[in-house]
C-alpha cells in the first residue's frame, strides 16, 4: 500500500516532468525554425544574387527582354524616391511626436491622434498606394515618381511619430524644469534641449522608417509605376528596384530574372544593415 | 510646464521693476523680448499640433478617397458585390468574394501555424536563452521582419513552392486526400502555387510581429510571481502556462490581433505565389486570389471606370477588415497600458 502510494507520486512527478521537457524541447525547435527561415531565406539571396551581381548592374540600364544589361537607373531611382520620402515624411513624424510627447500627452487630441497612427503603422501599404494614387496620380493624368516618395512619405510617417515620441518621453523631466528655471521658452528647451537628448532615439526611428520604405513595392506599383530607361525627371514614370524585381523575376526571361535576385540582394542586404546600424546606435547610446 | 516658464518670466520681470537703476528702455525691450519669446511658444506648439492633425486628415483622406473611387462599383452591384463569385473583366461583372475568402483563409491558416511557433519563440527567448545570446537571436528573429514583402515572394515562388510541390503536397493528396470532408482540402495537382503555400509565406512573415508583442508582454510579468511559482516547485512549463500566460493575456491577444492585421493585408509575398485564379476552390492546394494580390495584379492594367471602381472597392473592403482588427488590437493595448499604470 506504501509503495502502491509512493508510485502514484512517482508517477505524477514524472507527468509533469515530461510536459516540461516537452514544452521547453518544442519551443527551442520553434526558436530553431525561425532561425532557419531567416538562414535560407539569406543563403537563397546570397547563391542567387551573388553570382548575377556585377559592375554592369550598376552601370547599365534595365534591358529588354533577351538582352544583358544593369539596374543602374532603378538603382538610382529607389534611392531618390526613399531619399525625398525621408526628406518629407521626417519633419512631420517628427513634428507630429513632439506635439504627443510635448504637449497634447495624456489630451483626447494626443490619444485619437496616437491610435489613428497606430492604425496607419499597420495598414496594408497597398491601400496607401491608393490614396496617392486617387488624390495625385489621376489628377495629373499620369505616374509620376514625385507621387511614389509621396506614398514612401506617408508609410514613413507613423514610424517616425512612434519612435520620436517614445524617445522623447524617455527625457527625463527634471531637465526640462532645469531649462525652463533658467527662462528658457518652451520651444527653445524642445530644440536645443530635449532633442538632443533624444537625438540618437529619433535617428534610430527615422533610419528603421528608412529601412522599412526602401523595400517597399505595392504602392510605388500605382504611383511611381516603371520605366526602362535612364531618367532624373521625378515628374514621370521612375524606375525603382522593387518594381522592377517584381516584373523581372515574375517573366519568363532567364536573364530578367538573375537581374531579379542580383535587384533582391541589394535591397536586403541594404535594409538588413540600415536595420542593424539602427539598433547600434541606440545600444552605443544606452552603454 | 507652460505655467512655470510663465511663472519664471514674472519674477524675473518683478526683479528688473524692483531696481531702481534700469532705465524705462531696457525694461521696454525686455517685454518685447518676452512677448516675442510667448509668441514663439505658441507658434511652435501650433505647429506641432498641425503635424499632429495632419495625420489624422491622412486617415481621412483615405477613407475618403477609397469611398469616392469605389461610388460607380457601389452603385452598380450594391451588396451583391461581397456576395458574388464572378470576376468577369469582359461582361464587366465582379464580385468580391473569392478574394475576402481567400484572404480570410490565407490570413487564418498563418495564425494557426505563427502563434504556436511565435508562443515558442516567445517563451525560449524569454525563460530558456542563456542571457548572452537573448538579445542577438531576438534581433534575429526581428530581422525577418525587416525583410521586404517582395523577397519573400521570391523565395516563395523560386524556392518553396517547388519545395512543397516536389515533398510536401504528394505526401498530403496521397495521405490526407482519401480522408471524407476534410480531405477535400488537399486535393488537386501538387503545383506548389496556391493558397496553402501563401499560408505559410504570411506564417513566416507574421511570425516576428507576434512573437516580439509576446515576448515583450511575457517580461511584464512581475519576477516576484514567477518566483514565488518556482518557490513551490512549479516547473518552467507550468510557471508560463498557469503564471505568465494568465498574467500577460491581453497582451498575448493584441500582438495576435497585430500579427492578424499584417496577413490581412501583406501584398507582395502572396501576389508571387498564389496563382491569382478567380475560381472558388475548397483545396488548400489550387491557386487562388486575395483581395490585395488581386490588386496587384490587375489594377494598372484595369480598362474602365467600372472595373477600376471595383478593385477601389476590393481596397475598400480590405480596408475596413484590417481597421477592425488593427483598431481592437489597440483599444487591448491601450487597455493594458491603463492596467500598468494603475498597477504600478
Amino acid at each position: 500500500m506504501n509503495t502502491d502510494r509512493l508510485s502514484e507520486t512517482d508517477f505524477f512527478y514524472l507527468k509533469r516532468k515530461i510536459a516540461n521537457r516537452l514544452a521547453l524541447v518544442l519551443a527551442c525547435l520553434m526558436m530553431v525554425l525561425g532561425l532557419s527561415a531567416l538562414g535560407a531565406i539569406l543563403w537563397t539571396l546570397i547563391s542567387n544574387g551573388l553570382p548575377a551581381l556585377n559592375l554592369r548592374v550598376f552601370t547599365e540600364m534595365t534591358p529588354p527582354p533577351g538582352e544583358s544589361g544593369g539596374l543602374a537607373n532603378a538603382i538610382y531611382g529607389s534611392l531618390t524616391m526613399a531619399v525625398l520620402g525621408t526628406l518629407i515624411g521626417t519633419p512631420i513624424g517628427i513634428l507630429a511626436g513632439t506635439y504627443l510627447s510635448e504637449y497634447g500627452k495624456d489630451g483626447k487630441m494626443a490619444s485619437v491622434v496616437r491610435f489613428v497612427n497606430g492604425i496607419l503603422l499597420s495598414a496594408p501599404s497597398v491601400v496607401i498606394g491608393f490614396f496617392i494614387y486617387a488624390v495625385v496620380v489621376t489628377r495629373i493624368g499620369h505616374f509620376s515618381g514625385l507621387a511614389g516618395a509621396l506614398s514612401l512619405a506617408i508609410i514613413l510617417i507613423p514610424v517616425v511619430v512612434n519612435s520620436t515620441e517614445n524617445m522623447l518621453s524617455l527625457v527625463p523631466n527634471s531637465i526640462r524644469e532645469a531649462a525652463a528655471a533658467l527662462g528658457s521658452p518652451q520651444w527653445k528647451t524642445t530644440i536645443m534641449i530635449t532633442y538632443r537628448a533624444a537625438k540618437a532615439g529619433i535617428l534610430t526611428g527615422v533610419l528603421l522608417g528608412v529601412a522599412r520604405i526602401s523595400g517597399e513595392s505595392a504602392p510605388l506599383l500605382f504611383t511611381a509605376l516603371n520605366n526602362q530607361f535612364w531618367s532624373t525627371n521625378l515628374n514621370q514614370a521612375t524606375p525603382n528596384l522593387p518594381v522592377t524585381i517584381f516584373q523581372f523575376a515574375m517573366s519568363p526571361y532567364a536573364d530578367w530574372q538573375h537581374l531579379a535576385w542580383a535587384g533582391a540582394l541589394l535591397v536586403t542586404f541594404g535594409v538588413l544593415i540600415l536595420n542593424i546600424s539602427a539598433r547600434f546606435i541606440l545600444r552605443g547610446r544606452k552603454a | 510646464m507652460s505655467s512655470t516658464i510663465e511663472q519664471t518670466a514674472s519674477l524675473q520681470k518683478q526683479a528688473v521693476k524692483s531696481k531702481p537703476s534700469v532705465d524705462e528702455e531696457k525694461e521696454l525691450s525686455f517685454d518685447l523680448r518676452l512677448k516675442f519669446q510667448r509668441r514663439l511658444d505658441s507658434f511652435f506648439r501650433g505647429l506641432t499640433w498641425s503635424f499632429a492633425a495632419l495625420i489624422i486628415l491622412i486617415l481621412t483622406g483615405i477613407i475618403l478617397a477609397l469611398i469616392a473611387g469605389s461610388l460607380p462599383s457601389i452603385r452598380a452591384f450594391g451588396f451583391h458585390f461581397v456576395t458574388n463569385p464572378t470576376w468577369d473583366p469582359v461582361r464587366e461583372d465582379f464580385g468580391a468574394l473569392v478574394p475576402i475568402f481567400g484572404t480570410v483563409v490565407t490570413s487564418f491558416i498563418a495564425l494557426l501555424i505563427a502563434v504556436p511557433v511565435s508562443f515558442g519563440i516567445a517563451l525560449f527567448l524569454t525563460e530558456l536563452s542563456p542571457p548572452a545570446l537573448k538579445t542577438p537571436l531576438g534581433v534575429a528573429i526581428e530581422l525577418l521582419a525587416a525583410i521586404p514583402s517582395i523577397i519573400y515572394g521570391m523565395w516563395g515562388l523560386f524556392i518553396f513552392a517547388p519545395f512543397l510541390a516536389k515533398y510536401v503536397e504528394p505526401w498530403l493528396i496521397a495521405n490526407l486526400g482519401p480522408i471524407p470532408i476534410f480531405g477535400g482540402l488537399f486535393r488537386g495537382a501538387p503545383m506548389g502555387i496556391g493558397v496553402l503555400t501563401s499560408s505559410l509565406i504570411l506564417a513566416v512573415m507574421i511570425v516576428p510581429f507576434i512573437s516580439a508583442v509576446m515576448r515583450d508582454v511575457f517580461d511584464l510579468v512581475p519576477h516576484m510571481l514567477k518566483e514565488s511559482a518556482y518557490g513551490l516547485g512549479s516547473t518552467t512549463w507550468e510557471v508560463v502556462r498557469y503564471i505568465v500566460l494568465p498574467q500577460s493575456k491581453t497582451g498575448v491577444i493584441a500582438g495576435v490581433m497585430l500579427g492578424l492585421g499584417r496577413a490581412l493585408g501583406e501584398t507582395m509575398a502572396v501576389t508571387f505565389v498564389i496563382g491569382n485564379s478567380h475560381e472558388l476552390s475548397t483545396s488548400l492546394l489550387m491557386p487562388g486570389n486575395t483581395i490585395s494580390s488581386a490588386l496587384a495584379n490587375e489594377f494598372t492594367e484595369a480598362v474602365g471606370t467600372l472595373y477600376t471602381s471595383s478593385l477601389i472597392e476590393l481596397g475598400l473592403i480590405l480596408f475596413v477588415i484590417t481597421f477592425i482588427v488593427l483598431a481592437l488590437a489597440r483599444l487591448l493595448l491601450f487597455r493594458l497600458k491603463k492596467q500598468e499604470g494603475a498597477a504600478t
